[in-house]
């Protein structure tokens, strides 16, 4: 198949399936979105949890930890004879996926505030409360955010796999492609993945670049 | 009126063998600046923070003009209570104002009361407010920043100020601006201070009473002139002259370098 040939079919795959590819396009956001929503709820309150007392923190990390050293695809394929396949478990198995990075980064953002500052916070008269929204999590943000950021680029990409199991989404293109003999298909499916992973990327980078602002390089430390 | 007292206050630490405060007893005056002395490991830090309810006692009462602060709410406590410590603890993601606004903003003051506080503490501890309140902690010397540590403290105004080793990491001519703006400032306003110091020479020229501590008890509470004259045992007397020894030694070293 000629180069031309190529751009011509792809071409040609654009003015006559647009609405196939755009499905396809949203569905992944989709279920990328969704499974790093879940791993937030999961992965922050038990971040927090676990900055709290090194023996919690131990236990979880050691727990979501072996996901880490899992790959995604292992984890995609136990899925399958536990949960089935479909669109809920391949959203299980990418949440699963995505809280290590979150976990992680939360217990090292909430744990890594030194001790004087939250006591000089304590003895000044503020409560719990007022620490925890008004000091510990603002200071945590950025490292937290940076998991969610490592987790999205994470999910996006896994997700193309998850359509093996399931979920539908781009990783179909790129299926069909693989099936048929498709170049064009699987250049559409690959570069498209890897441009929302990047503008992913991009996105939740300028987001913490802005949490930052405060840390400024211009003041020699003493 | 007695603002502090101190009656048979004993803490032990979990798993520890002695008291690491032991059995203190004393009258603070409203408006005395006492500096606490005393070897590293001697109970300072803990006595200090018996006042704010940072640690509880496990004997005896302590008393904040007369009563007992265990009856009080602790939170409710602390906002009456400045708290100063060596590692600041300003908070870096909040500016100079918002630092120093902390006790006020949960007293519900309003902007405009917050931002002339603001303005007037800077003033106070020697840093031009148009300048300095919009800078983040990181923007500032250590100096600077204990400056609005201290700052943040007086915010709100409150009876008793405690600070432990506020001075401690600071070079020596920024310490001993700050030490001279300290006494300008207990001048103006007369409250009560408890200055917690390692540094014998500091203690004695803060403090209208000097405390001299040495394994959790009080040697020696009495005006420094006495505590030069007429210290209470050897400890104390020891503790003077390992300063003077060290005054000795620096005068000799400025002259081995200059
Ligand atoms: N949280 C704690 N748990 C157990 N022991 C403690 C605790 N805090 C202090 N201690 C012990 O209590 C004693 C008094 O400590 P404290 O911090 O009051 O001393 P300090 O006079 O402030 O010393 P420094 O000058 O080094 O700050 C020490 O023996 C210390 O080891
Ligand atoms: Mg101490």
């Amino acid at each position: 198949m000629s180069h031309a040939g190529l751009i011509e079919k792809i071409a040609e795959y654009f003015q006559n399936r647009s609405d196939v590819y755009l499905e396809a396009v949203a569905r992944h956001l989709e279920i990328s979105f969704v499974a790093a929503f879940i791993a937030c709820v999961v992965g922050i309150p038990l971040g927090i949890l676990s900055a709290r007392g090194s023996k919690i923190r131990t236990f979880i990390t050691g727990i979501f930890g072996v996901f880490r050293i899992i790959p995604s695809l292992a984890i995609l394929l136990l899925c399958i004879p536990i949960i089935g396949t479909g669109p809920a478990p391949a959203l299980i198995a990418l949440s699963f996926l995505a809280i290590p990075p979150i976990l992680i980064n939360t217990t090292q953002a909430f744990a890594g505030i030194p001790g004087f500052l939250i006591e000089t916070a304590e003895g000044m008269g503020m409560s719990s409360a007022r620490i925890f929204f008004t000091v510990k999590a603002p200071l945590s943000m950025p490292i937290v955010l940076a998991g969610i950021k490592t987790a999205v680029t994470e999910v996006i990409a896994s997700a193309t796999l998850a359509s093996y199991i399931g979920a539908g989404g781009l990783g179909n293109l790129i299926f069909t492609g693989l099936g048929l003999l498709r170049a064009d298909l699987l250049l559409i499916g690959g570069i498209s993945v890897a441009l929302l992973s990047v503008s992913a990327d991009f996105l939740l980078s300028c987001a913490e670049r802005r949490l930052v602002r405060y840390r400024n390089p211009r003041i020699a430390s003493t | 009126m007695i603002a502090l007292s101190f009656e048979n206050a004993v803490k032990r630490f979990p798993g520890a063998t002695t008291n690491a405060v032991d059995h203190v007893s004393l009258d603070i005056e409203e408006g005395e600046l006492v500096t606490i002395l005393g070897a590293s490991g001697s109970g300072k830090t803990t006595l200090l923070k018996m006042v704010n309810r940072l640690i509880e006692p496990d004997e005896g009462t302590i008393r904040l003009f007369g009563e007992d602060i265990k009856d009080r709410d602790p939170v409710k406590l602390r906002h009456g209570i400045g708290y100063v410590i060596q590692q600041i603890g300003l908070f870096p993601h909040m500016t100079v104002r918002e630092n120093i606004a902390t006790v006020p903003k949960i007293l519900k003051w309003d902007k405009a009361r917050i931002d002339a506080r603001a303005d007037e503490l800077l003033a106070l501890v020697n840093l031009d407010p148009a300048e300095f309140r919009g800078r983040y902690p990181a923007q500032l010397s250590g100096g600077q920043q204990q400056r609005v540590g201290l700052a943040r403290a007086l915010a709100a105004d409150p009876a008793v100020m405690l600070m432990d080793e506020p001075f401690g990491a600071i070079d020596a001519i920024n310490r001993s601006n700050l030490q001279a703006e300290l006494l300008s400032i207990h001048g103006k306003h007369k409250k009560t201070y408890l200055f917690v110091t390692h540094d014998v020479g500091e203690a004695l020229k803060l403090g209208g009473k000097v405390l001299v501590m040495d394994r959790g008890r009080v040697k020696q509470f009495d005006a420094p002139q006495r505590i030069v004259d007429d210290p209470a045992d050897d400890f104390v007397r020891e503790l003077l002259d390992s300063a003077s020894g060290l005054r000795e030694r620096r005068r000799g070293m400025n002259v081995g370098i200059l």
